[in-house]
Formats: structure tokens, sequence, C-alpha cells
């Protein structure tokens, strides 16, 4: 009773925030899962029940293991949980299983998990300056940065009804991102390299961290002018940053060295097998180039300019997941699209090497890398744009122009997420949702900088 | 007004996490033969759609009135067929007589649902936020805290959503009439109030304090001039309501009355199931419905009712007031909950809405009160599978309302609005002192983070 109340005080609008979205994620509950939740039950059940040796060769079920080890022994971890609510959902062949027990253990697994991610929006409020601190409480920077991120509508939907992880990855990003602002740059490196080794998705980000964390941080001074001073280099922290990744990838990777089975694991990580675009496409450039090509081709067959026998049957707009070739403009190659992708994130990188702006320019380059990366990568996920939405949410409190590009970024990205909910009961949802989101969104962030 | 998106965020909260409960189990599910609410709901379309107006109170081999007779007065029938047409333009089979007799499928409870959130849209929601909009005395934040909190009481959500009823179109009538009759626009309200009796007649718990207050208004005016013209007018609305509700059953004598006997059931007892009034209560100890002959009980529960209600009553015509008729308004409904005749717990929302009115006023006890409510109907809800939707929304509105209105924080005497009951009943005994202590200890203020900690942990 007393914890609740001081938790209500009227001070403490941050925890009501907080414990208000988690009462309505537990109204999510019964709501439609995707296949992921298949997809992670099955995780429970490989980790739990095989040995080490066993994980990432395991394939009675199609989802195999195919993210890094630390995210398999957070399921091993958990787990060890689910075995009270449900043994049944640990046995490996107990494919599709999803008794109430343990729709109720993985959905509570989501919720709880997801503290991080509120200690880390937290940790992101007290890095943002209140410019005009006298404004009452709901014109202030840090509540409504607190409401965009805590109560995000693709966070929402992608983790309490879609099903995912993807709360607290993000928490363990912000957490990196707000101990860069603050100074703490050595405890920034540990939580990402340690995010890296739960979802390897996160690569895209890494050369904003890379080219940072050596920039500004290996060499300690900057000439007058800002550009770099060379004798300022201090061996020392790069040789603790070094040190950092490589324990903690020794840490994650070091048990398959020695089981000899990391081709596998890369094999498994990296499945370039998977095709340009998911079953639903991402909004990205291969999008438009896919929808180019078929559309060239029908002229081309209308025109009679084409054989129609040299046109390949399957094609990318039935739904599947697989390679396949272009018909009239070149065929698309993994190393294509990394070579797209480094051109498109140079720039930015170049400003934050030859131009730092300490941890804004910095958050800035990591945004830009995660879109770039989003634009141009390889066999995206539309869930991918919450890699760009979240951290872009840290500057749209603070300028006027980066707030309405937010404001664009998010209310397209999270529109092209509706196709992940398709079933009938879930469509009030998602539209409450989004107009919630947006509306607030726009009009918080139109009040704060009028 | 200001501040319109936090209003409509607020809306789309309340809104959202309607829906959210709706995709629970409802009453009655998968247990035949006879189902539960929802299905007499489904059955109701069914009756009004295939059979002729002469009909649909009667008894008849196409009208068993044992399994769900209609005993809800017209507007609710009329408001059953007008879903009727709808379900038969998408699925005929839904209303079929006789052979759709506990249809069940997942598209039939999504109809069934949103049918339920259009009305709430329609009727209940708007008469909140311009309720909440309406209140002057309060600042613009409050009032959108306010309707947060009402949005999100969980017995009126859990019951319609849940469970599966209608109530929130005849309070949502209710409370337009609360509007018009607290801001002068006396007509409008009292046909407001006349639609919501002829929804539900359990709205006849609120309609002592709307004739009291009115009258009153009109004492006010004077009986000689304008008062009387008011008198008169009223009246007309109210007759011209009733007419036009009832006018397909005015036709025979024998319509009216049968009508009549579904929608007031005397022979069906004192209480049913467990209902958290008096009678019930008393029934631990004390047998009444056993001891007393059938006519007595009717006669002890009326003079009851009528005895507690009445100082409210008086004080409402004599002075009549918008504060005054909101709190009558309160206490009238408590009188018939809790002495009244055939009482069901899910009547205690016909109370809970007048104490959300005045829950700006008095937020503690309000609060408080409308946790317990919520809390009566439990065992409604555990049928109905709806265990974990009741604790979430409790404990949503409990922290809405604890942040809203800082509830904790004004918890003295004056502010709980008890002064002068304390000092009148200090007079008798001087040792009452209790009820603030134990309030001041439930919410005593701590400074210390170190005494917070050693308090939680002693919690636990």
């Amino acid at each position: 009773m007393a914890a609740l109340r001081v938790a209500t005080g009227a001070g403490n609008w941050f925890s009501a925030l907080a414990l208000g979205v988690t009462l309505l994620k537990c109204l999510l509950i019964p709501t439609y899962h995707s296949t992921d939740f298949e997809v992670h039950r099955n995780w429970l059940a490989i980790t739990h029940s095989l040995p080490i040796s066993q994980w990432y060769y395991e394939a009675t079920s199609e989802w195999t293991l195919d993210y890094p080890p630390f995210f398999a022994w957070f399921e091993y971890a958990l787990s060890h949980v689910a075995k009270y609510f449900d043994q049944e959902m640990l046995n490996v062949h107990n494919l599709n299983y999803s008794s109430s027990r343990t729709l109720l253990f993985q959905r509570f697994s989501v919720i709880f998990t997801d503290a991080l991610f509120v200690y880390a929006v937290y940790e992101c409020c007290k890095c943002i300056e209140g410019k005009k601190a006298g404004k009452e409480l709901t014109e202030k920077p840090k509540f409504i940065l607190s409401v965009l991120l805590l109560w995000n509508f693709g966070l929402l939907i992608v983790d309490h009804i879609h099903f995912q992880y993807n709360g607290f990855l993000s928490g363990l990003m912000l957490l990196s991102i707000a101990r860069l602002f603050q100074k703490r740059h050595m405890e920034g490196a540990f939580l990402f390299a340690v995010l890296l080794h739960f979802k390897h998705i996160y690569l895209y980000v890494a050369p904003a961290y890379g080219i940072y964390l050596l920039r500004s941080y290996c060499f300690t001074a900057n000439k007058p002018d800002g550009s770099i001073r060379w004798n300022s280099f201090s061996f020392v922290r790069l040789i603790s940053l070094g040190l950092i990744v490589f324990l903690v990838s020794a840490l994650s990777l070091g048990p398959f060295l020695a089981l000899n089975q990391l081709p596998q694991v890369f094999s498994r990580l990296f499945p370039f097998k998977r095709g340009l675009c998911h079953a639903y496409w991402a909004p990205n450039f291969w999008a438009l180039y896919s929808a180019l090509d078929k559309v060239l081709s029908v002229i081309g067959l209308e025109l009679k300019l084409l054989d129609p026998n040299k046109v390949p049957k399957a094609s990318m707009t039935s739904g599947l997941v697989q390679q396949f070739q272009h018909t009239v403009l070149p065929s698309v190659t993994p190393l294509a699209t990394l070579i797209c992708t480094l051109i498109a994130i140079l720039p930015s990188i170049f400003c934050l090497w030859f131009k730092p702006q300490g941890p804004r320019g910095f958050l800035r380059c990591l945004i830009l890398c995660a879109l770039s990366s989003f634009m141009f990568g390889w066999h995206v996920h539309e869930k991918a744009i919450l890699l760009a939405v979240l951290p872009m949410s840290l500057l749209s409190v603070g300028k006027a122009g980066d707030a309405s590009i937010f404001l664009i970024l998010t209310t397209t990205g999270h529109y092209s997420l509706f196709p992940l909910l398709f079933t009938a009961p879930e469509l009030p949802i998602k539209i409450l949702l989004m107009l919630l989101f947006t509306i607030y969104s726009i009009s918080s962030l139109k009040t704060l900088f009028r | 007004m200001e501040k319109w998106y936090l209003m409509t965020a607020v809306v789309l909260i309340g809104l959202t996490v309607r829906w959210t409960v709706s995709l629970n189990s409802y009453s009655g599910a998968g247990k035949p033969p006879m189902f539960g609410d929802y299905e007499a709901q489904r059955h109701w379309q069914e009756i009004t759609f295939n059979l002729p107006i002469k009909q649909w109170y009667f008894n008849s081999s196409d009208n068993n009135l044992q399994y769900w007779g209609l005993d809800y007065p017209p507007l609710t029938a009329y408001h059953s067929l007008l879903c009727a047409y709808v379900a038969e333009f998408i699925n005929p089979d839904w209303i079929a007589l006789h052979t759709s007799r506990g249809y069940e499928s997942q598209a039939h409870k999504l109809f069934m649902r949103t049918t339920v959130l259009i009305a709430d849209l329609l009727i209940y929601i708007p008469a909140v936020v311009l309720y909440c909009c309406c209140l002057k005395e309060i600042s613009i934040k409050k009032r959108i805290a306010k309707v947060l909190c009402i949005l999100l009481y969980p017995g009126l959500i859990l019951i319609d959503y849940g469970h599966f009823q209608y109530n929130s179109v005849s309070l949502g009538f209710a409370l337009w009439g609360v509007l018009g009759v607290c801001y002068d626009w006396d007509l409008l309200g009292s046909l407001a109030f006349c639609l919501a009796i002829n929804y539900k007649q359990m709205e006849l718990y609120h309609s002592l304090p709307f004739f009291c207050f009115l009258l009153g208004k009109c004492f006010k005016k004077g009986l000689k001039g304008k008062g009387f013209v008011l008198l008169i007018k009223l009246a007309c609305t109210v007759v011209a309501a009733f007419l036009l509700c009832w006018m397909p059953f005015f036709t025979e004598r024998e319509q009216t009355l049968q009508v009549l006997r579904r929608l007031f059931p005397v022979d069906r007892g004192l209480f049913e199931d467990k209902v958290a009034n008096v009678w019930c209560s008393f029934s631990v100890f004390l047998k009444i419905k056993d001891i007393l002959p059938h006519h007595i009980q009717i006669i002890i529960s009326f003079c009851f009712t009528f005895l507690s209600l009445l100082p409210a009553c008086i004080k409402l015509t004599l002075h009549p007031s918008p504060k005054g008729f909101k709190f009558t308004l309160v206490s009238c409904a408590l009188s018939f909950f809790l002495f009244s005749f055939q009482v069901h717990e899910k009547s205690i929302l016909l109370v809970s809405l007048p104490v959300c009115l005045v829950l700006s006023e008095i937020p503690f006890m309000s609060t408080w009160f409308l946790l317990v409510s919520t809390f009566s109907m439990l065992p409604l809800l555990l049928k109905d599978e709806l265990l974990m939707p009741s604790v979430v929304t409790m404990m949503a509105f409990f922290i809405a309302c604890a942040t809203s209105f800082s509830i904790f924080e004004k918890t003295s005497e004056e502010e709980l609005q008890l002064k002068s009951f304390s000092i009148s009943v200090r007079k008798y005994f001087p040792c009452f002192t209790f009820l603030p202590r134990i309030i001041l200890h439930l919410s005593s203020k701590q400074d210390s983070p170190s005494q917070v900690i050693v308090s939680m942990t002693t919690l636990t």
C-alpha cells in the first residue's frame, strides 16, 4: 500500500506512465500472436532439453535458432522459470504447443523483461535538458519523451501482440546511448557489445559506435578548430575498449569456438538463402526496385519485347521467402546490398570523424546508419524501422527540425507495421493505438516548439 | 478547448481498454442449455426481428418466455431490432428463428462486441466528455483527468464488454439527463432521462432525485408563474416520451399489463444469487426469505427504501442545486440498492455512475467506493473467467485516480467533507476520532526513502 502510494504521488508521473503501459500490455495478453510465438517456444525447448553442442544444429522445427549465443542463454534462463508454468512447452517435439499457461508465461516474460526498457527510458530522460523549466508537466520535454518511448506504438504491437523481445533489446541500446551521453564510455561500449551478442541486427549501427568511440574517446582532445589532434591518442583507452569487446565476444562465442561450430553458427546467423525481400516487403529501396522490375516485365510482355518462356514463374509478389532472379533489371546479390549500404553510411561516418559534435552527433550518425541499413539491407523486416524510430525520439524533443522529421518517420514507419496484424479482432486495437500515438506525438511536439 | 489532444488521447485510451477487455470470454460462453446474458441479447434480436410486435412480450410456441424472455422496456427491444437488421445483412444464420439458439462463433462475437462499442461511443462517452468539459470550477488538466478516471471505471467496462450487457446506453441517457437538468436545459434533460427509464427500468432508482430537483426548481420559480409553466411543460415532455416509446403497447390493455408484468416480476423473491445489499447480508444470520411471507417482504423493503431516501429528497426539493442533486443521486440509488426488492449485483452500476460524477469533489471516498463496487461483482466476473481483466482494470483505475487527484494527500476531515458529520457525532461520542485516524494511518506521510523501503519490506 505504501509502495503504491509512493509510486502514485503527485510528483511521480514517470512511474504512473510506466505502470499504466504495463497494465495495457497485460490487457493485450489474449490477442493474436504470430509464428514468432512458436519460434520462442521452440528455442525454450531447444536450450532446455538439449546440450549446447546441439543448439545450433537442432532442426526438428523449421524455426531454428538464428540469434547469437547470449539470446540462447537468455532463453535457457527463461526455460528454468517456464518449467513451473507448463513442463510440456519444453519438449522439442511439441510443435505449435500453445496451452493457456504457455501463453501466459511467454507474454509475462516479455512484459517483465521490459523493465530494462523502462530503466533505459528513465536514464535517457535524465540526459534531456529541460530548457523551459517553469512549464507545467505535460509540456516538459522529459514527459513527452517518456510517453513517446514508453507508449511507442511500434514496440507495443510488435512485442506484445505479434510477439517478440524487442523491448529489452531496445532498452540495452537506449541505455548504452544514455551512458555515452553521460560520458561513461566504457559502460556504453560494454552494453553495446553485449547487445550485439543478443541480436546481431544491431550490427547495422555498429559503425557509428566504432567511429565515435575511436574519434571522441580514444583521441582525448581536439585542436581549437575541432579537427583531430593526432598526438592526443590514448593507447590505454583503445586497448581497454578492445579488451571489452574481446572479452564479451569470447564469453559469447567461446564455447562454440571450442566445439568447432563457428561456421554453423554463422550460417544460422546470416541466412543469405532467404532472399532479397521478406514475405511482407519492408518499405525499402529494394521493394521499389522489385516493383519497378515487375512493372517493366509486365510492359515488356505486353509489348512482346520479352519471351514469356524466359520469365521465371516464382515472383517476389507471391509472398514466398526464397531466392530468385529479377527479370528485367539486374539481379541483386548480398554483396551488392552491402556495398550500397556502405556507400549510404559513408557521408555520416565522415561527418562523425571529421566534425564530431559530441554525443548528439553520434546519435544522428546512429540513426542514419540504421536508416541506411533499412533502405539497402538484405532481407530486411519491416520491424527494423524501430531501430531508427526509438533513438530518433531522443532527438525529437531537442529541436523543431528534428521533431518534424521524427513525425514523418514515425507515422509512416508505424503505418508500415499494419500488415503484421491482419486479424479482425485486432483491427480496432491497431487503429486506436495508432491514432493515440500519432495524435499525441504531433500535438505535443507542436505545443513544445510553438 | 486547448489541450484537446490530451482529451482525445484519454478517450482513445478508454476505447482501447474497452476493446481489449472485450477480447475475453462472455457470460455463458460454451455452456448449454441456457448459456448467459450474451445469448439473451442474441435471442432478443431473433425475437424482435422474426415476430410481430404484439408477440414480443407474450408466451407462445415461437417465443418461449422461460428461455430469456424480454424483461426490459420497449427501447431495449427497438435497439435489439436495429442490431438484428444489421445481423441479417451480415449473416442471417445469427438470428434465424429457433435454429440460431446457442449460436456461437468468432465472427458473431466480433459483431456483438462491436454493437456494444458503437452504442457506447454514440451515447455514453460523449456524455462523459461533455459533462467534464462543462465543469467550470476545476482546471482543464483536472477535467481531462476526470474523464480518464470515469472512462476507466472497471465495473462498467467489465460488465458491458466482458459479461456482455448494454448498460452504457441507459447510463449514458441518464448522464445526458443529469447534464441537461444541471445546466437548465430541463426539457431536454427530462426527455433524455425518460429514454433512460424506457431502456432499463432500473433507472427508476434515479427517478426520485430528478423529480425532486425539477419540482424544487419549479417551486423556486414560484408556483403561480414561471414555475407552474415549467411544471406543465415537464409533465407534457414526460408523457410524450413515454407515449412515443410505448405506442405499440398502448393499443390494448392486456399488452400494457403484460409488459409491466415482465418488467416488474414481483414473484421472484427478495434477492437472487449473491448481492451486496442489506437483505442478502442479513440472511447470513437470519433467513428472512423463509421466515416472512412474500407480501410482508415487499412492504418491509418498500418502507426501508422510502424512509432512507426521504431526508435527501426533501432537502433537494427545498434547496435545489446541481451539487445537491448529484449527491442526492448517490444517496437515493444507494438506498434502493441496499433495501429494495429483487436487486441484482449489477445494479451497483446505478450507484457508481453518480459517484463517478462527484469524483473530483471527494476523490478519496469515491475511488474507494468505486473499487469496492467492482470488487462486489467479482463472483459474477469470476464465473465469466474475467479475473485477469478485473485485476488489471482495477489497478489501472486506482493508479489513474491516485495520480490525478492526489488522493493520499488530501485526507483531512475537512477535505473529505466529513467535518460537520464528525463534529455532530463527537457531540454524543467524544471519543469518535478513530475514523480520521484510520484514514490518516492508511495514507500516512513518510518522508525519507529509508522509511519507505522499510515499510515496503514489512509489507512483503
